[in-house]
């Protein structure tokens, strides 16, 4: 079972908190500059944490590193319990990195109540930290919650579209609707736990402690029921087709950084890698849930680039691209071998530089022609070779060009899915060729061609702060494309560990005599 | 010693790249061009060396760079294989692509993106080199979509024409139908050996069984297809002419088309189990072969009948890997290289000599004014036609004699007919393009120039290979090349034809050539107003030729148009059925907040005001909220904690 390995120095928390606590101090100023300059330093400070943790992770592991375990309501078993694998822990630098990158963009892309802005940032920096890090379910659940919070703020106070109230309130109840099934479920989780404990006299008698969860059988139609009640949960806010539809609102409406978020963190199917199959694996394994999570996510694949071949908005061809690739994700997942489980972990990172990433060049189009609409653009590679420069070589991320880091987890993604059945890898590979059109036949009437008549003559190519966010990106792209070595062995050991725990089922984990310690 | 030089090659144009490619824009056009063609040059310095090793040696060398992709029972190395086909490749691939660099430098001389051509060429260079040193399928798949990529770049290079920009894409997606094949048999492959590394495949390949072995080789096929320009995937490569000329002659003529080719001699062992995939692919270049030949008879474009030409021979390619003529395909695909570069480099020239002018119908008596171009064009002309001793001439009559002897005699037919098409199309496009009176207005005729040393002296130096390159490959099906490729390719052997067929089969090859150079000849030069009678007379054949048989048109019609009314459908059901549904369920989810309390409302309130929310600023916000986010999320929270409490009590009780 999961080694436990406890942290002298409580860091999770210091990231967790730091954003929150930053958000606090920069209440106290005014001058606006100062504020950026703040934001600013908290977000690198916050990186700067974030990769210390990853220097010091140990990799092909598949212990629970950096932990850190407080009591919070010992009468409900819920307690404070931090900690990172290889399964959380680059999300962990994933989500600092682009905060970063986002209070550069918003230096002067936002313009109102700039003080706000950074502040909902950065409490949306930590409550997303806060799903990361969290071991128990109910504390994952509490940040789950309340990331809503402040990206409710950020999409309707910040958005750009005249629709960005009604998006904000979709995005809130799509996400509660499905938060609501999922906390039935870890309420079931606790019950069974609560079951087991009663029977064996274990101390405590409740616990929604993930270690804790992991070590009790669940009876596999107890499982089931689990399964679908946290499916639901996971599924609208990923979004898996057909529960898409929050999405392109969101992000057309809400503004470049929280689409960035919610395009770029992948917090549903995290929650499916982190929770449903390591506590579901019976479950997981089962013909109907297979059979159903592998036909949504052909369905998405193929809908998410169908749809995003017509789309004339940017970013709304870019709702459906995440929608296709979500779909990539789960096929991944579902394949439940090695090699389908390492590609949508790693694509789930990738979306975070490529997805996110041309967000961001949505963003550059947008501070250019205040909208992204194809009609408003054309033959910009002749003015704004830059520009064009990265959004191909992001593009090309995005649609799995071997040498970028699409690539490598698209492989393994269809790899795996092939080899779990033909079938569903030789349908998903049509999705490579749907990504190639789609993407490349916007870039032509966008960046190629004559000059469009909508573009004004005196339009700018990158300037600084932009050449630093799209160089960022495009380190990470070509890094994890041509030497993705520090990453596969920083996930590698959960990878293993979570393979292995499908194979024995949650029953032989009973077997092994020794439960794992939950003090 | 041999295995750094190995390491190396792929490194000097890489290098070269990434400096053009971030810096190029601070120094001259003379750094960034001696950057380019003499990195490519010290590529093929150590080409150069671990040939002699391979040759002398006969040893094949596998070195690993870095560990790439691994986890679980996969790893994946980036490292390289060098055999004797390897080395041959090596070879086109440095040799004629360093020609072509240097050409480069004159023709492309005054543009305003030259640093940005030589970037791309040396990124297409570092993406070949790795297709063909690859010791595993997923090394040449990153070569292969990195020929892929920087295809697009270069046909896309003047960016700002529109039809440039849309053959770009083309070409891109069309070449991902093909690679979606490939993928599929990367994963078969992996599934039945376990590893994706060429020595291991090949040594347990006898376990295949040959259902799964035509799977593989099937779907190999497919990538094949779309990167060689094979029928029905060859669409792209006409409009791929959009780019520069050198890029013609070395993607689209000499190297990138030919990874198709490479791939299925390199993967023979699992075609060889399989009759059905070499029906196929013997068939499938028989017919493009064909095919692409007649498409050649009309169009007046320069380019664009070397392009149907370049289809056509590669069609000859695949026909001598489907008879299992491997080594005669890899000599052919050689001996191609030069001469089709020779005549893209030519072309280039003429088209340069005439300020931009790629249309035959207004070139005419150019063989005094640009003599050197006129001679060498000729010498490409005659060796692909197929005349003894040029170079095309041996190894097209290779596959040919192959197929005849080994019975595979429609093949043989279609493959005879191409060559006398073949013939009759370049000496149509010679006569047309040099002999006769002149055709072009004043102004261009006035500019007409021979072009500089720099872009004549590769031209030489191809015309020299087109020449005499044929004899690596003599005598027929024993030569040095065949005994070089032996240990890769295997020796034809068993089928031995006596000497007295072989020579028949000769003179019958050459007596086809001659017969389309005599009726060029007739056409173009003694009755001029023959072929127009001729178009006149079957009207509707020479329609058809002339716009391609309508493929593209097709194509649009079957494939693109519907997946974009498919597009909007299904744009329609998002919008409306979808969304409208979840609209529905959101509506209920309202009516259960109603039933929400004063005091739940106030608490949440409460706890967004601790949070940092209660901001004066915000407070305008406030009404809208109150029939919004809150209301709502309190009725949900509430909704779940109620539900959470009944199941645990339920439970509990139990």
């Amino acid at each position: 079972m999961l080694e436990e390995l406890a942290s002298t120095f409580p860091i999770l928390t210091c990231i967790l908190f730091l954003p929150l606590v930053g958000a606090v101090v920069l209440w106290l100023f005014d001058d606006e500059d100062m504020v950026r300059t703040s934001a600013l330093t908290i977000a690198l400070v916050e990186l700067a944490l974030s990769v210390f943790v990853l220097l010091r992770f140990t990799p092909e592991s598949a212990a629970m590193q950096f932990a850190e375990h407080v009591e919070w309501i010992p009468a409900l078993g819920i307690s404070y319990h931090l900690a990172v694998d290889g399964i959380s822990v680059l999300f962990v630098g994933l989500t600092a990195f682009l905060t970063v990158l986002i209070v550069i963009y918003s230096w002067d892309t936002v313009r109102h109540q700039v003080k706000l802005y950074m502040m909902a940032l950065l409490a949306l920096e930590t409550t997303t930290m806060g799903v990361f890090l969290s071991i128990d379910l109910i504390l994952f659940f509490v940040f789950w919650e309340l990331m809503l919070i402040p990206s409710y703020f950020l999409i309707k106070l910040w958005g750009g579209g005249a629709e960005r109230h009604y998006a904000a309130l979709k995005y809130v109840l799509y996400t509660l609707l499905g938060s609501v099934f999922m906390l039935v479920g870890i309420a079931l989780l606790d019950l069974n736990y609560h079951q087991w404990a009663m029977l064996r006299h274990i101390e405590p008698a409740y616990s929604f402690d993930l270690l804790a969860l992991l070590s009790v059988p669940i009876p596999f139609s107890q499982q089931v029921l689990i399964f679908w009640l946290l499916f639901l949960g996971f599924a609208f806010k990923a979004p898996l087709f057909p529960f898409h539809t929050w999405l392109p609102n969101a992000l057309l409406e809400g503004p470049i950084g929280m689409a960035v978020v919610l395009a770029g963190l992948k917090l549903g199917t995290f929650g499916f890698i982190r929770f449903s199959i390591p506590l579901l694996p019976d479950a997981s394994k089962s013909q109907t849930v297979v059979v159903v999570t592998m036909v949504l996510g052909l369905a998405a694949i193929l809908y998410g680039a169908i749809m995003a071949l017509i789309q004339s908005d940017f970013r709304r061809l870019l709702a459906f691209s995440s929608i296709s690739h979500l779909g990539f994700v789960v096929i991944g997942l579902f394949a439940l071998n090695y090699q389908g489980l390492q590609g949508s972990l790693l694509t789930m990172i990738n979306l975070g530089f490529s997805t996110a990433g041309l967000f961001f060049i949505a963003g550059f189009l947008y501070s250019r022609q205040q909208t992204t609409e194809l009609s408003s653009f054309g033959g910009m590679a002749k003015l704004t070779p830059l520009l064009a420069s990265f959004f191909l070589l992001i593009g090309l991320a995005s649609i799995g060009l071997p040498g970028t880091n699409g690539f490598v987890g698209e492989f393994l993604i269809l790899l795996g899915a092939f080899t779990a059945n033909w079938l569903y890898g030789g349908i998903a590979v049509t999705g490579v060729i749907f990504g190639a059109a789609y993407f490349l036949w916007y870039y032509e009437r966008a960046m190629l061609g004559p000059v469009g008549k909508a573009v004004k003559d005196s339009i700018s190519d990158l300037h600084p702060r932009e050449l630093v966010i799209a160089s960022a990106l495009s380190i990470m792209i070509l890094w994890i494309g041509l030497y993705p070595a520090p990453f596969l062995r920083t996930m590698n050991g959960s990878v293993q560990a979570l393979v292995d725990r499908l194979e024995r089922g949650t029953v032989a984990a009973v077997e092994s005599k020794q439960p794992v310690k939950v003090d | 010693m041999t295995d750094l030089l190995i390491k190396l090659i792929p490194v000097f144009p890489l290098l070269a790249a990434i400096v053009n490619g971030l810096a190029g824009r601070k120094y001259s056009h003379e750094i960034a061009h001696r950057l380019a063609w003499g990195s490519v040059g010290l590529s093929f310095l150590c080409t150069l060396g671990v040939f002699i090793d391979v040759l002398r040696s006969g040893t094949a060398h596998e070195v690993i760079a870095y560990q790439w992709i691994f986890g679980g029972d996969l790893t994946i190395n980036l490292a390289y294989l060098v055999d004797p086909l390897t080395c041959i490749m090596l070879l086109v691939v440095t040799g004629v692509g360093l020609l072509i660099h240097v050409y480069s430098v004159g023709y492309m001389h005054g543009e305003a993106g030259f640093t940005r051509f030589f970037t791309y060429m040396n990124l297409f260079m570092v993406s070949m080199l790795l297709l063909v040193m690859g010791n595993n399928y997923v090394v040449l798949f990153i070569g292969w979509e990195g020929v892929g990529l920087c295809s697009y770049l270069l046909i896309g290079y003047y960016y700002d024409k529109v039809s440039a920009a849309k053959a770009a894409s083309k070409a891109f997606v069309v070449n991902r139908i093909g690679d979606a094949g490939f993928l599929l048999a990367i994963f078969l492959i992996f599934i039945n050996f376990k590893t994706l590394d060429y020595t291991k495949v090949f040594a347990q390949v006898g376990q295949l069984s040959p259902d799964m072995a035509t799977a593989i080789a099937l779907c190999l096929l497919v990538g094949a297809i779309g990167k060689s320009a094979q029928l029905p995937l060859y669409t792209w490569l006409p409009d791929a002419m959009e780019g520069p000329t050198p890029v013609s002659a070395l993607i689209h003529a000499a190297t990138m088309v030919t990874a198709g080719v490479y791939m299925i001699v390199r993967n023979h062992a699992i075609f060889d189990m399989s009759p059905t995939a070499m029906f196929w692919v013997g068939t499938i270049g028989g017919i493009t072969a064909l095919f692409a030949a007649t498409i050649g008879l009309v169009q007046t474009d320069i380019k664009r009948v070397l392009a149907y030409s370049t289809v056509s021979q590669l069609g000859y390619m695949f026909l001598g890997c489907g008879i299992g003529a491997y080594s005669a395909a890899v000599f052919h695909l050689m001996t191609h290289a030069f001469f089709k570069a020779l005549l893209f480099l030519s072309a280039g020239s003429v088209i340069h000599a005439l300020s931009g002018e790629q249309d035959i119908r207004k070139m005419g008596g150019l063989s005094t004014k640009i003599p050197w171009t006129y001679r060498l064009f000729l010498i490409g002309t005659v060796a692909i036609a197929g005349i003894p001793p040029l170079a095309g001439f041996w190894s097209k009559d290779e596959i040919l004699a192959h197929a005849f002897t080994h019975e595979h005699y429609v093949l043989y037919g279609m493959a005879a007919i191409g060559a006398l098409l073949t013939s009759f199309y370049m000496f149509r496009l010679t006569y047309l393009t040099f002999y006769g009176t002149s055709r072009m207005d004043h102004h261009t005729e006035e500019h007409v120039h021979e072009s500089p040393m720099v872009m004549v002296g590769p031209l030489m130096a191809l015309g020299v290979l087109s020449v005499f390159g044929g004899f690596l490959g003599f005598p027929p099906e024993h030569g040095w090349l065949h005994q070089f490729l032996a240990p890769v390719a295997g020796m034809g052997g068993e089928h031995e034809a006596s000497t007295g067929l072989v020579l028949t089969l000769m003179m019958i090859a050459t007596g086809i050539a001659l017969l389309g150079w005599g009726v060029a000849h007739y056409f173009y030069s003694v009755n001029l107003s023959a072929p127009e009678r001729l178009s006149a007379k079957f009207q509707a054949v020479y329609t058809t030729l002339l716009n391609k048989y309508y493929v593209d048109e097709f194509y649009d019609l079957v494939w693109v148009e519907p997946t974009k009314k498919l597009g909007q459908l299904l744009d329609w059901f998002d919008r409306t059925v979808i969304d409208g549904l979840v609209r529905g369920v959101a509506q209920m989810a309202e009516l259960g907040a109603a039933g929400s309390t004063w005091r739940e409302k106030y608490m949440v309130y409460a706890g967004l005001n601790v949070i940092g929310y209660g901001n004066h600023l915000i407070a305008r916000q406030w009404r809208q909220l109150q029939s919004g986010l809150v209301h709502h999320y309190a009725a949900i929270i509430v909704a779940g904690l109620f539900l959470l409490a009944v199941i645990t009590q339920l439970i509990m009780q139990r």
